[in-house]
């Protein structure tokens, strides 16, 4: 037997420390569709609980439209359960291409190219339009998956400090000796909530020759005054050289991402992603759900200009109960809490209020900077957003933290 | 603080500090294990120090660990400053 005892133990020890750190993660069973209010079994084996949702990433609502529900029962019907195949042998249909032009035009590019996931799309793109005459120049706060994706490809790396448009210029200055510089950064920090401030990137992009990635998972759908994105906000639509989007959040949540952008690096990326290569064809029942929800986007911007008043009526509602909010202007809310227990205890707590939030501290973010990330939805009502602050007023006055800083907090619980 | 020390510690805060946390962090501050420098910016410490100092230090020795402290890659540098 390969897996020997001492295999065994190597491993269990492992786990223990992550135990031990306060790190494991335990899944929450949910025994009903994404919603606004859903029904969660925690811990393993209790009673189902209704609970108001603000952790999803569900942002229009849509996961569950009842639209999007029924058109990926007729792709079902129509287009069958699964392609047995990847894209290029016999794995792509007509609704591929379809969904794929959709894209384009709703970001505004010049071609769009599905991959099974956002995290694929970021995976792959990088290996495939660079090499090693080139670098790539990453916000420090980039999404895990860009990271990855960066570690696969030959091209030089190097990072500028979060937002700072000096420190990119700084790097930018320093590389240009390179054949070409990528800048590389999220529209939406999912952290932070944080907006980049994409029209001064795209304006030192332009004065220093170099291209810009965008990786718009947190903003598609509802950011720009259409919900194009951050470009949108920023007015530099068209000026993105490349975009990596998902599927999985608030464009119906199921699965699936894409790389746009222009027209030959998304073409390489056909050559030579290798998750594009390498794993299954989006299946038929996604692509077709996410007609629908691309339908409904670009119908009417009802949903996202719902979310947008429920955000500024919950970030409202949290700063008069006097609780410290990273500010923002996206649905992305974070209660700052800086201890990494005293976020887990108050989640713990606002669970039992009926309010289901996730506490996230270092590794996640960075030492000291504990808090809970609280997500909006269009699927909220006003009702829920009062249910949950009343909750957020009753769980920060039992741990003394309203009204008080950084500092106090620091000073009541440790960093 | 010598020279080396000193270099390094202005570099560590010009690149990887926001203002005003300038003062929290000494030669013996740890700067990887701390949360302070992601192992993926350390790219670019690594190529200050090659340039600054004309050496060439091999990916094997630009461990997370040589580089945790300002005192740590100090070492590493006068290490292959003398060639080894």
């Amino acid at each position: 037997m390969a897996y020997s005892d001492r295999a065994r133990a190597t491993y269990r020890s492992e786990l223990d420390g992550i135990r031990g750190a306060g790190l494991f993660k335990e899944e929450r069973y949910i025994r009903s569709p994404q919603a606004a209010a859903i029904e969660v079994e925690f811990p393993a084996g209790a009673d189902g609980r209704r609970v108001i949702n603000f952790c999803a990433n569900n942002y229009l609502g849509l996961s569950s439209h009842p639209e999007v529900v029924a058109a990926a029962h007729a792709g079902l019907d129509h287009r069958g359960y699964g392609l047995s195949s990847v894209r290029f042998i016999c794995g792509t249909q007509d609704i591929h291409r379809e969904l794929e032009g959709r894209l384009t035009e709703f970001l505004g590019t010049e071609d769009t190219l599905l991959f099974p996931s956002c995290l694929d799309a970021n995976a792959g793109v990088f290996e495939a339009v660079l090499n090693d005459q080139d670098v790539m120049i990453a916000d420090r706060l980039v999404h895990a998956s860009i990271v990855d994706g960066m570690r696969l490809c030959s091209a030089m790396r190097d990072t500028y400090k979060h937002a700072s448009l000096e420190h990119l210029e700084e790097k930018l200055q320093e590389h240009q000796d390179k054949r070409y510089r990528l800048i590389i950064t999220d529209g939406v920090f999912s952290m932070d909530g944080d907006l980049a401030p994409l029209d001064g990137i795209v304006a030192l992009a332009e004065k220093y020759d170099a291209m810009v990635f965008v990786d718009e998972s947190h903003s598609s759908g509802f950011i720009g005054r259409t919900g194009r994105g951050t470009h949108e906000h920023f007015g530099v639509v068209g000026k993105i050289d490349i975009i990596t989007t998902t599927l999985g959040k608030a464009l119906g949540g199921a699965s699936g991402g894409c790389v746009s952008g222009r027209r030959e690096l998304v073409e390489l990326c056909r050559q030579r992603a290798r998750p594009y290569l390498f794993s299954n064809t989006v299946a038929p029942v996604i692509v077709s759900g996410a007609l629908k929800v691309m339908e409904i986007v670009q119908g009417s911007t009802e949903r996202r200009d719902k979310l947008e008043a429920n955000t500024r009526f919950w970030r409202e509602g949290l700063t008069r109960i006097g609780l410290d909010l990273k500010a923002g202007d996206s649905p992305i809310v974070p209660v700052m809490l800086y201890n990494a227990k005293l976020a887990q205890d108050v989640a713990r707590d606002l669970f039992g209020e009926g309010i289901y939030v996730v506490g996230f501290f270092f590794p996640v973010v960075a030492k000291g900077q504990a808090r809970i990330r609280t997500q909006l939805s269009a699927a909220h009502e006003r009702e829920h957003l009062e249910r949950g602050l009343a909750a957020f007023e009753k769980v920060g006055r039992k741990y003394g933290i309203l009204g008080k800083s950084r500092d106090e907090i620091k000073e009541m619980y440790g960093l | 603080m010598d020279e080396l020390r000193k270099a390094i510690l202005d570099y560590v805060i010009h690149e990887y500090l926001e203002d005003g946390d300038a003062d929290d962090v000494t030669t013996t501050t740890q700067l990887i294990s701390g949360g302070i420098v992601d192992s993926f910016s350390m790219v670019s410490l690594k190529r200050f120090l090659e340039k600054k100092y004309q050496i060439s230090i091999p990916d094997r020795d630009a461990s997370p660990e040589a580089f945790d402290t300002v005192e740590s890659i100090a070492a590493l540098v006068e290490r292959f400053r003398k060639g080894n």
